[in-house]
């Protein structure tokens, strides 16, 4: 069993009349990139400011690296990033990660190091208030990095980037995850968190509406994209199969979920037998979008 | 500790603002020495400075302190803005996320409010030993160094308006706001010691019993004015008829009101710190 890095338990928030975290709990365990997905307003950065001590919780437990140590010592074996990079606009890139280097008790080695992964050598001794946001979110995981951290923690790490933006620091991050850096990233963008999570959280309104694996999630539910000359004749004995669950149509297509795993030839010889041959047949996973969207509905 | 003021000694040297006034702060502190030199004649009035004896031992401890004190406005915007800048950009949070807990994060803002009180404390003591030996007329050793609790005065004074200042900081955020605030607070400190003095209280001692207690009047009161302690203007005012029974000493008591008032700045500080969600 890996060792646990992170365990919430029972958390909440409120402020004044909003429920911002409602009864959150998991466990972040070593090695694992995890992703939280939720609308925004889900409660996905309050549940990080508060593990990150600059929220205070209402309730509930939460405990860095099993309770060994104190929050604020624990943080500094943590690199996160919240929200938008916040430095000193009137220091250089690299004075800006020296100062974090003297927060966290440890020497100015790895600076060069860490600008290198981010790409932003060149720049180091430009002040910060002249950097684009791009260069500033990429400084802001320098300085995430500079401790070789536990855990990584990013919160909306492409919020506001352009295309190049977001394709040079998604590949940062799968560089980091490569090398085996445990990765907690809270995102609304889906695909980003399904390309490089193993584990989601879903939160909407404060509550968690799913955890565990991102296969789990899209395992649960496969259907089938059927097209026949007579859709209304296939939907008609479709639903007289024991085995499905749901039938609809939509752009001329019928798409029919089973309530368990069920064989596409196996479904192409029920129909051949009840007299239907399909022009079109395509076992489809749902995307994490549209589970997330299925998720989060009403 | 050490590593708590580099850090924040960091924030401030590499802020241009700051150093710009932190080094003309110390600069126009040593224009105080320029005072000797102003020689003014009238027909046949001289007023010359240097003569009057502002720079005799002991009393020099006295005028160097009271008028050093004036300037303390320089760092007092200093301090204010590197509370209020934290805020404004958003590093209050980032150094919490990076490792600093709340309580080291105001620590280290306290240590520094207490380094720049000592630096200009003995800025001021060193400045005032030169011009006292260049131009007082006893320099015999016991003279020189008695006297000295305006220097633990001066220092206690700078500690405790630096604090307000820290407070401020925290409370308002906004570093212009927080130095409108300690000017409508200086206003209303005013209003109320004029009451409480000519209306109130008109015929008895009570308002200024009351008024100490204010912390921009707890602070004042360290250090009172020495102008007419001056031999120059004693003579005056015998002249007119005034006799002045002024005390002009440095009161345990203001220096331990003083002390608590920058002791509950600094706690609220971190009270409201600690509560706030940022």
């Amino acid at each position: 069993m890996e060792s646990t890095i992170l365990s919430i338990k029972n958390l909440h928030k409120r402020y004044g009349k909003i429920h911002a975290v409602n009864n959150v709990s998991l466990e972040i365990h070593k090695g694992n990139v995890y992703g939280i997905l939720g609308p925004n307003g889900s409660g996905k950065s309050t549940t990080l400011g508060i593990v990150l001590n600059v929220v205070n919780k209402t309730s509930g437990e939460y405990s860095w690296f099993e309770g060994t140590l104190q929050t604020h010592e624990a943080l500094k074996k943590v690199g996160a990033i919240i929200e938008r990079p916040n430095f000193y606009p009137y220091m250089t890139a690299k004075e800006n990660l020296e100062l974090v280097c003297k927060i966290k008790n440890i020497d100015y080695s790895k600076v060069n190091e860490k600008l290198e992964i981010v790409g932003l050598v060149d720049r180091k001794d430009s002040k910060f208030k002249t950097f684009s946001l791009g260069m500033k979110q990429r400084l802001a995981i320098a300085s995430a990095l500079l401790n070789d951290p536990e855990i990584l923690i990013l919160d909306e790490p492409t919020n506001g980037l352009d295309p190049q933006g977001i394709h040079q620091i998604r590949d940062i991050i799968r560089l980091i995850a490569s090398q085996g850096t445990t990765i907690l990233l809270a995102s609304h963008l889906l695909d980003e968190v399904e390309k490089v999570c193993s584990h989601v959280l879903v939160l909407r309104f404060g509550e968690v509406l799913y955890c565990g694996s991102v296969d789990g999630m899209s395992n649960k539910a496969g259907f089938f994209e059927l097209q026949a000359d007579s859709n209304s004749k296939l939907i008609e004995i479709l639903k007289n199969h024991p085995e499905v669950e749901k039938v609809s149509e939509a752009e001329g297509k019928v798409i029919v979920h089973f309530k368990t795993q069920f064989e596409a030839s196996l479904l192409n010889r029920y129909l051949a037998e009840k007299g239907i041959y399909l022009n079109h047949l395509v076992y489809k996973k749902m995307s994490l979008e549209e589970q997330f969207l299925e998720l989060t509905k009403n | 500790m050490k590593r708590l003021l580099a850090i924040e000694l960091q924030k401030i040297w590499k802020n241009r603002a700051s150093r710009v006034l932190t080094i003309s702060y110390f600069v126009i502190l040593s224009f105080i020495a320029l005072i000797a030199s102003i020689n003014i004649k009238i027909g046949n009035f001289q007023l010359h400075f240097a003569e009057m004896g502002i720079f005799n031992f002991p009393f020099i401890w006295h005028f160097n302190t009271y008028i050093a004190a004036i300037l303390k406005f320089f760092l007092a915007i200093v301090i204010v803005s590197m509370m209020a800048n934290e805020y404004s950009y958003g590093t209050l949070k980032q150094n919490l996320i990076d490792g600093m807990s709340k309580k080291e994060f105001v620590l280290s803002k306290f240590l520094t409010v207490v380094l720049f009180a000592f630096v200009s404390t003995v800025f001021v003591f060193i400045m005032s030993l030169i011009l006292g030996f260049s131009f007082s007329s006893y320099t015999e050793l016991g003279i020189v160094f008695s006297e000295m609790d305006y220097l633990l005065g001066y220092f206690v004074k700078l500690v405790g308006f630096f604090s307000f200042c820290l407070f401020l900081g925290v409370l308002v955020k906004r570093s212009a706001f927080a130095i409108g605030f300690l000017f409508v607070w200086n206003i209303i400190e005013g209003i109320a010691n004029g009451l409480l003095t000519f209306k109130i209280f008109p015929k008895s001692d009570t308002a200024s019993q009351i008024t100490q207690f204010f912390p921009l009047e707890s602070m004042s009161n360290l250090i009172v004015e020495p102008f007419t302690r001056l031999s120059v203007i004693k003579n005056i005012q015998t002249a007119v008829g005034e006799t002045n029974m002024k005390d002009y000493s440095v009161h345990f008591s203001s220096i331990l009101i003083v002390l608590i008032w920058s002791g509950l700045f600094v706690f609220l500080s971190y009270k409201i710190i600690k509560k706030r969600d940022l």
